[in-house]
């Protein structure tokens, strides 16, 4: 192998600054940043709760939503039963947006840090507040 | 070997430049029409198919072709076609890109293209038309690269690769008839449901693919020092003019079934097409004008005096090309949307736009098949 | 089973009644159920009355409750068009029934269409990805927004032109006053159509443009039940279908 030495100081280097954003916040102590979200209902009684557990819904929301969308369209069984034994209706608009209401300052808020942009509301409303 | 395309004279740059400049201009054209929908189209609530799909299918037609020099060579041992076959396979390679770029382009949600996979529906016929046609692409893709490198090696190609070979024959066919399916099973569209639109299919393929190939091995005749053989040219002369007769044949059969019929859903398609139909007669000029290239045609190819010259099979293999691609790229498509379920009459034609993405589709296959003979012809001079 | 016009008269006023009294029923219903019973057919059918619409000049009431409801926007051009439910000249809905001594009223009356949930949809056959299919458990020929690719076979293998593409974004041509907040849009490459309203269904409501209609010329039930109201006309009037010799067999009935 020729120049072995400088071909891995070069990828070093290569790698050390790809990865700058990640060693400047580790650097920053703002490894383990999540945006403050707004949860509006969080003190209302019988609202205090989302349809899963917290620590489901934050990585696998989107799972359920699709799990919610194909039962909705395609199987025909709209409710939902929280952990809690609550029933809901299973809908993005009516249901999740009825409790997180303030789509900018929680849905938005995630999902522009994390840099998602899901197409749903090309068809799905806003609810009031927002634009359709 | 891929980087024989990289060294080319100036005109080679100039032409390959211009393909990218109509590329990049039908590429913008495109994103026009991501952003805003294919109202930019001529399409309409009526005439939900247009230039685009009737490219798609014309295109099948050019790639399942490739068989005319394929059969004869392999099956019927034909040696005067060996230099041709690969320049037939190229040429159902970018003609199947091109189809794959024609389907992109019309989605109205392109980006969902892979639930066709995801969810893989047999009994529709669009879902067997991907399939065919994508293995198609690869049947040639694995075919023309082994012969190819054992030309290049100055040996024999491998064993394994003859029932590849035979198994494409039979795969072409397959590629048009399920693309004339995807239109004859739908019962309401009178137009196209009719037996003979496969037969016509097949017909109208074997008459344009080997009439672009003849023009392709004559230019190269002249221009490279790549020579396919007169004889070899002048036997797809012979094709040509049998499936170009065949084809008028069949185009005679389906009108004669519609007008002595005289039922009224199956002629006014025909009257869109060649009399006009409720004051709507821009097609007219336009198939008579195929019809007329066709007559021409024939004349000029069924006479061996005239076919046997050069300049003359030129000629008449362009009026064939032209003829077919003015029926099938347009008309074909349109009159079966036109009337209307309900009756209604409504005018079809292709945008600016529309026609832009589509040279820009068309570009990008010409440039695969400028890539892939360039590098075959500088390979072939490295033996020779 | 065959029953006189006395026992029908008596049983349709009965049944009327019935629906009189159900109107409190429902509301104390609603109030201690989260939800209204779906309402449960195995084989949903429409009954369209020519006359009584007729006799409803220039009405459209039951296209704009259906287009409100859905949130179908009005473009202005015939060449975009969305639509669910329209009219179109007798003679071109029926252009097989149409002669040239055909009654004037009729022949130019405009005649109610609608997506037919055929019993063999030759859209759902064709479709390549399933986004719309035959509901087995009811009869209603589904849409799957969230799938369709935008190809547009569908469109082209329906023999009623019940089937309408997104050409563009529909949401700024749908008016602020016209717009239901509990309804998704579509966005512009995806094909829509009507649904039987089986989003109403589940809530335990009539299709739109059924309530819409005051002159009651538009009858919705379950083909299965013997006893349904649709299942009386149907034995009692003389209907017709769009198109019956391609063997869709239409679910949508016409008297005309
Ligand atoms: C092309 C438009 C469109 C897009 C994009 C879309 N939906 Fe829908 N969706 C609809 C329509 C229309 C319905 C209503 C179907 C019905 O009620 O019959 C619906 C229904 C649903 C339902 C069940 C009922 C309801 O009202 O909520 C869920 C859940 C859902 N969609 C989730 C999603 C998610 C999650 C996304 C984004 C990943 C999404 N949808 C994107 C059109 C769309
Ligand atoms: C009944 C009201 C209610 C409904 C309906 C509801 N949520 Fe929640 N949701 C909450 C509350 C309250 C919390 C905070 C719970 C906690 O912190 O323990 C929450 C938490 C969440 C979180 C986690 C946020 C975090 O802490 O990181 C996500 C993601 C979420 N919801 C998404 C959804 C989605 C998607 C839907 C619809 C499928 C939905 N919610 C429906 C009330 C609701
Ligand atoms: C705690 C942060 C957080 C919150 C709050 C949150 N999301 Fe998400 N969401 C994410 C992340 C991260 C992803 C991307 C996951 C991935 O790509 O695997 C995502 C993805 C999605 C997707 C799928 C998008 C796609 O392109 O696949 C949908 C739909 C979605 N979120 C809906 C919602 C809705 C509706 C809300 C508000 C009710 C919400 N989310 C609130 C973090 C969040």
């Amino acid at each position: 192998m020729y120049d072995g030495g400088k071909i891995i100081l070069g990828l070093i280097i290569f790698l050390g600054l790809i990865l700058f954003p990640v060693w400047y916040n580790i650097a920053n102590g703002k490894a383990g940043y999540t945006p403050d979200l707004e949860i509006i209902t969080a003190d209302d009684p019988g609202r205090d709760a989302c349809v899963m557990s917290s620590e489901y819904m934050r990585p696998y929301h989107m799972d359920l939503l699709n799990e919610w969308r194909d039962e909705v369209v395609r199987e025909r069984d709209r409710i939902h039963v929280a952990p809690n034994g609550k029933e809901y209706n299973r809908s993005l608009t009516g249901t999740c947006m009825d409790c997180h209401s303030n789509k900018e300052n929680f849905c938005d808020r995630c999902h522009t840090y994390m840099d998602v942009n899901p197409y749903c509301w090309e068809c799905h409303n806003i609810p009031e507040g927002g634009q359709r | 070997m891929i980087e024989k395309a990289l060294q080319g004279n100036r005109t080679y740059w100039t032409w390959i430049g211009a393909l990218l400049a109509v590329m990049i201009i039908g590429g913008l054209f495109y994103l026009k029409q991501f952003n805003e929908g294919l109202t930019i189209t001529g399409l309409s609530r009526d005439v939900t198919w247009g230039f685009y799909i009737a490219q798609f299918t014309f295109m099948v037609g050019v790639a399942a072709s490739a068989v005319m020099v394929v059969l004869p060579y392999y099956l019927h041992n034909y040696k005067a076609f060996g230099k041709l076959t690969i320049l037939g396979e190229f040429i159902a390679i970018a003609s199947v890109i091109v189809c794959m770029g024609f389907i992109f382009v019309d989605m109205g949600q392109p980006f969902r293209i892979l639930n066709v996979f995801l969810h893989p529906s047999p009994q529709s016929l669009m879902f067997w038309d991907t399939v065919v046609v994508f293995g198609y692409l690869m049947l040639n893709v694995v075919i023309s690269r082994v012969t190819f490198s054992a030309e290049r090696k100055g040996i024999a190609p491998p064993k394994w690769i003859k029932p590849i070979i035979y198994l494409s024959i039979p795969w072409a066919v397959s590629i048009h008839t399920v693309t004339a399916f995807l239109y004859s099973g739908l019962a309401a569209r009178p137009f196209w449901m009719t037996a003979i639109l496969g037969p016509r299919f097949l017909a109208t393929a074997f008459a344009a693919g080997p009439a672009l190939l003849i023009l392709i091995a004559l230019w190269m005749r002249r221009n490279t020092n790549f020579d396919a053989g007169h004889d070899a040219i002048h036997k797809l002369g012979i094709i040509v003019t049998y499936a170009m007769s065949v084809n008028v044949f069949f185009i005679t059969v389906e009108v004669f079934t519609a007008v002595y019929s005289g039922i009224p859903e199956h002629i006014s398609h025909f009257k869109l097409l060649y009399t006009g139909l409720e004051g709507n007669n821009t097609l007219v000029p336009w198939m008579w004008g195929s019809s007329l290239f066709a007559i021409i045609s024939l004349v000029l190819l069924i006479n061996p005096k005239t076919r046997s010259k050069d300049k003359i099979l030129a000629f008449s293999s362009v009026l064939v090309f032209l003829s077919i691609w003015m029926d099938k790229g347009l008309g074909m498509v349109v009159a079966g949307f036109v009337p209307s379920p309900v009756g209604k009459v409504v005018h079809y034609s292709p945008t600016l736009p529309e026609v832009m993405i589509s040279l820009a589709v068309y570009s990008a296959g010409i440039l695969i098949v400028t890539i892939l003979y360039k590098v075959a012809l500088s390979v072939r001079e490295s033996i020779s | 089973m065959k029953i006189s016009r006395r026992q029908f008269i008596a049983t349709s006023g009965l049944a009327s009644l019935g629906l009189m009294l159900d109107k409190p029923a429902k509301a104390l219903a609603k109030a201690d159920l989260p939800q209204k019973r779906p309402l449960v057919g195995k084989r949903w059918a429409m009954v369209v009355d020519l006359k009584k619409c007729h006799e409803q000049e220039n009405c459209t009431k039951c296209i704009e409750a259906c287009h409100h409801e859905h949130n179908v926007p009005d473009f202005d051009n015939p060449k975009d068009e969305i639509k669910w439910v329209w009219k179109e000249g007798f003679e071109h809905a029926f252009h097989e029934q149409d002669n040239p001594f055909l009654n004037e009223e009729l022949k130019h009356s405009p005649t109610l269409l609608m997506c037919n949930h055929c019993d063999e949809p030759p859209c759902t056959h064709v479709c390549p990805t399933k986004a719309t299919w035959k509901r087995e458990e009811d009869g209603i020929v589904m849409m799957d927004w969230h799938r369709c690719i935008g190809c547009r076979y569908c469109v082209a293998a329906c023999p009623y032109g019940s089937r309408s593409f997104n050409y563009r974004d529909p949401r700024p041509f749908i008016s602020e006053s016209e717009f239901n907040q509990d309804y998704p849009t579509r966005m512009r490459g995806v094909v829509e159509k009507c649904t039987f309203c089986e989003e109403r269904l589940a809530k335990g409501e009539l299709p739109a443009c059924v309530e819409a209609c005051e002159a009651h010329a538009l009858v919705f039930g379950d083909l299965e039940d013997p006893n349904s109201e649709i299942r009386h006309i149907l034995e009692e009037r003389f209907t017709i279908r769009r198109k019956p010799a391609l063997g869709t067999q239409p679910e949508v009935y016409y008297i005309v």
